[in-house]
């Protein structure tokens, strides 16, 4: 009983004080802001992380936000069919996409192709020496690592959010189109008369914040490298699992604060 | 505040544990500005701990560490940053950024604290490089070049602030005979050039006895012995003959 409560105390504090060092890490990138316009070697990293998170990924999310639409458009439109409503297929694929799938897939997109790469570099970095390099040299590793990738990720996950939604409505619409007989444009005028902008801006916030935190944790994640080549391997599976959670986590407080029943 | 009578390095009963294993164990000891002072003792004896604790990169659990003066666990974050500035440090890796040319490398700190002009800067690089025998080399990233030019690019970048206090963990460490020449030749050069004070941690007993001013024989987390070259090869003992032995050297 003892030793559950000393273990339970043991894991609680790790949490908090992860908890409060990545809180930390990401406070003081999110105030580097200036830095990418005022220093030249921040706004050069900036510039190749934006086409790492923007480029890099843009394939994958095309296809899973082609086929998320579909899926959702068949199933929903097997739904519908029941009660002779095919067109709410269009709105109800408005109303999840903006305001929930759109974003969250958009955070899981950058946690695994971004995110993981991030905690895997900079913990190679921190085994290699490089981070206690950098503080030799009296280089702020946040300021010079973390603050060019958390605000190339926060930049760009609005941007692939909506590019997200765009293509699953293309995605739904294919399905409309081929197996429920509504004409294409007749789809596409349903959601952009369901589509709110109340919906979009808080679709685009929630990506704004998924983007910060899972740069954040990556990075946090990354410096707390131990143990050599396996240790980054447990950092880069952490780094998603944590983001992953933060994510579903974030979202529902986004949600509940922005959304009032 | 620190004036230039103060030793470069000064431990003073400082102790260190990683949980329950003692790494030091009391170490005082001083290096003296413009000394060329080498650590050296068989592995785990804690010599890399101690430049770490040198350098600020470690806190002692114990005792005081002073860097050019200045108490490293009184000190802020930024007063540490800005002592930093002061000292240069080469890893036994290198530490190179892998996505940064040499130059690149070399470059990094004058571009991050620095309001220098670039045209500054590129020849102050190259300077750092010529004086190492990179001139030539500084556009190639450091997966493109051997041990040896990553270990001589990080020594260029060690000094190109020109730093008080320059910290060699295992310099000659993984290079031929040739390469640990130049790099002890390039210590002592460095040492001549600019007076900065020499902190070496090293295996290599015959490179310590060619560059160094004194030597501690560093044994289960305490100097054994700290002499100059000449006393250290006839030193009564035991485990430091053993070492001379073991490295074919006789006094």
């Amino acid at each position: 009983m003892m030793l559950t409560r000393e273990a339970a105390g043991s894991l609680a504090a790790r949490l908090l004080s992860g908890l409060g060092l990545t809180a930390q890490v990401t406070a003081l990138a999110s105030l580097g802001l200036p830095r990418i316009f005022l220093e030249r070697e921040c706004r050069r990293t900036w510039a190749r992380q934006l086409y790492v998170v923007g480029i890099g990924t843009l394939a994958v999310a095309t296809v899973v936000a082609l086929f998320t639409g579909m899926i959702l458009g068949l199933q929903l439109g097997i739904a519908f069919r029941q009660f002779s409503q095919e067109l709410m297929v269009a709105y109800t694929l408005a109303f999840a996409m903006l305001r929930e799938m759109g974003p969250f897939m958009t955070g899981i997109i950058l946690a695994a192709c971004v995110g993981s790469s991030m905690a895997a570099q900079l913990g190679t970095m921190t085994v290699n020496e490089e981070i206690a390099a950098l503080e030799m040299m009296s280089v702020s590793p946040v300021r010079f690592l973390v603050v060019p990738r958390l605000w190339a990720m926060a930049m760009m996950a609005p941007l692939l959010s909506f590019y997200t939604c765009v293509v699953a409505f293309f995605g739904g619409a294919l399905v409309g189109y081929t197996q429920l007989n509504i004409p294409f444009l007749q789809f596409m005028g349903q959601i952009v008369e369901a589509a709110e902008v109340k919906d979009l801006w808080v679709g685009l916030l929630k990506a704004f914040v998924f983007g910060i935190l899972v740069s954040g944790i990556s990075c946090t994640v990354g410096f707390c490298t131990t143990q050599g080549a396996a240790g980054v391997g447990a950092s880069t599976r952490r780094a998603v699992i944590y983001s992953f959670l933060a994510i579903l986590i974030g979202g529902y407080f986004i949600t509940r604060f922005c959304y009032v029943l | 505040m620190s004036s230039n009578a103060e030793p470069a390095v000064a431990f003073e009963q400082v102790c260190k544990r990683f949980g329950s294993r003692r790494v030091l164990d009391g170490q005082t000891f001083a290096v003296q500005r413009g000394e060329r002072f080498v650590i050296i003792g068989p592995s785990g004896t804690g010599k890399s701990v101690s430049l770490k604790l040198a350098s600020g990169q470690l806190s002692p659990t114990s005792g005081t560490v002073r860097l050019l003066g200045q108490d490293l666990c009184a000190l802020s974050a930024t007063a540490l940053a800005a002592l930093r500035r002061r000292v240069g440090y080469l890893f036994q890796s290198g530490a190179l950024l892998g996505w940064k040319t040499l130059a690149e490398n070399v470059a990094l700190p004058l571009r991050s604290h620095g309001h220098l002009p670039e045209r500054e800067i590129a020849e102050r690089v190259q300077a750092a490089l010529a004086e190492v025998g990179l001139a030539d080399a500084g556009e190639l990233y450091p997966a493109e070049v051997s041990g040896g030019m990553v270990k001589r690019a990080a020594f260029a970048r060690a000094i190109i602030e020109e730093p008080e206090v320059l910290f060699f963990d295992e310099p000659t460490s993984g290079l031929d005979p040739v390469m640990s020449r130049t790099i002890d030749a390039l210590i002592t050069q460095v040492n001549q050039t600019h007076g900065a004070a020499c902190v070496v941690v090293t295996h290599d007993l015959a490179g310590a006895l060619r560059y160094a001013d004194r030597i501690g024989f560093l044994k289960a987390g305490r100097f054994l012995t700290v002499a100059p070259p000449s006393e250290i090869l006839n030193s009564p003992v035991p485990e430091v003959q053993a070492f001379l032995a073991a490295q074919a050297l006789e006094p």
